[in-house]
């Protein structure tokens, strides 16, 4: 295997797995701020402006670290530092 | 297929020989549609009981995000942070909106215009922290709770505007590849409930943009304690007459 096999092999797998871990933990952080969000929901209807609006923001922080593993993803496959690199050592 | 915007060359702009790429281009069209309709709303504005549609549509707009940040700052200058908070909401908003127009390509998606969205909040932190808490209580906030925590305030201030960016970018860009791969797929019906949800996502993320960024501006000010009673009297005004 030349080097660009092997980068693009490696980056491919890293993709998968970084979205992998990053969409998982993140819907499940998200699940559960949801699910006491929707608890305290239930138990003061009153506050319903203030808890959503609360509820929303944190599901946006939260969300930030599986924005960071997708943006990541995205680098790796399609804007690859590297692979300019690998190619040059290809052409030789 | 990775979309990005800011390699495609929309036109040269003429007498200048500057290629305008795509990103420019279409948020000099939202632009473009944002003025246009605040100049037809806004042409012939009047008191009373008649009035334009324009006039009554544009009124609730305003209202709505009025309430929407009086709740968060508890009423106290809210007149302040309206006109920024409420044109980052907007802006933002028409951008994602315009997404199901086919061929348009957002700004949003890319990293260039966020980017300069969230350098608007970190200016915008000194800018109406000082305007509305004073220099010194601006920088006393920095210190806090202890001055060996300076190093570390700083360095939120830069991460959770630059997060903001991040934010924006990564969820605009995964719904226009979401569409893109769907339109490779199934081209029939299946890329329309993902669109739906893009334009859901879209109206979400800028309503987070706005209440982010109202929350970090609004943040040197925190509680109401350290504000003179002369600043508290507009706000009732306000509320009358909005």
């Amino acid at each position: 295997m030349d080097l660009a096999a092997i980068l693009g092999s490696i980056s491919i797998f890293t993709a998968g797995f970084c979205l992998c871990v990053g969409a998982s933990a993140a819907g499940l952080a998200e699940g559960y701020a949801v699910a006491s969000g929707l608890t305290s929901l239930a138990q003061q209807p009153d506050e319903a402006g203030s808890i959503s609006r609360t509820m929303f923001i944190s599901l946006a922080i939260v969300e930030t670290s599986g924005i960071y593993c997708f943006v990541v993803a995205m680098i790796l496959l399609f804007a690859n530092p590297f692979w300019q690199y690998a190619v040059s050592v290809a052409a030789k | 297929m990775l979309e990005l915007y800011d390699e495609q060359i929309a036109f040269i702009l003429p007498y200048f020989n500057f290629p305008v790429n795509w990103t420019i281009a279409s948020t000099w069209i939202v632009m473009a549609v944002l003025l246009l309709v605040s100049w037809l709303a806004t042409r012939h504005l009047k008191t009373g009981n008649k009035v334009s549609h324009w006039q009554t549509a544009m009124e609730v707009m305003v209202k709505i995000i009025y309430g929407q940040i009086s709740e968060m700052t508890k009423g106290v200058n809210t007149m302040t942070y309206l006109p920024f908070i409420g044109t980052l909401f907007l802006f933002i908003l028409t951008c994602n909106l315009l997404t199901i127009i086919p061929t348009f390509k957002t700004p949003t998606a890319s990293l260039s215009t966020t980017a300069a969205l969230a350098s608007m909040v970190l200016l915008g932190v000194p800018f109406f922290g000082i305007k509305t808490a004073g220099m010194k209580k601006y920088l006393k906030k920095y210190l806090e709770p202890s001055p060996a925590m300076l190093p570390f305030n700083i360095l939120s201030e830069l991460t959770s505007t630059g997060a903001m960016a991040v934010r924006l970018f990564g969820n605009v860009l995964s719904g226009v590849i979401i569409g893109s791969i769907c339109l490779m797929l199934v081209p029939f019906i299946l890329p329309l409930p993902m669109q739906v949800l893009g334009l859901f996502t879209g109206m979400i993320q800028a309503y987070i943009f706005a209440m982010l960024a109202l929350m970090y501006v609004s943040s040197v000010h925190g509680d109401d304690d350290g504000v003179p009673a002369q600043d508290k009297k507009p706000v009732a005004t306000d509320n009358e007459t909005l």
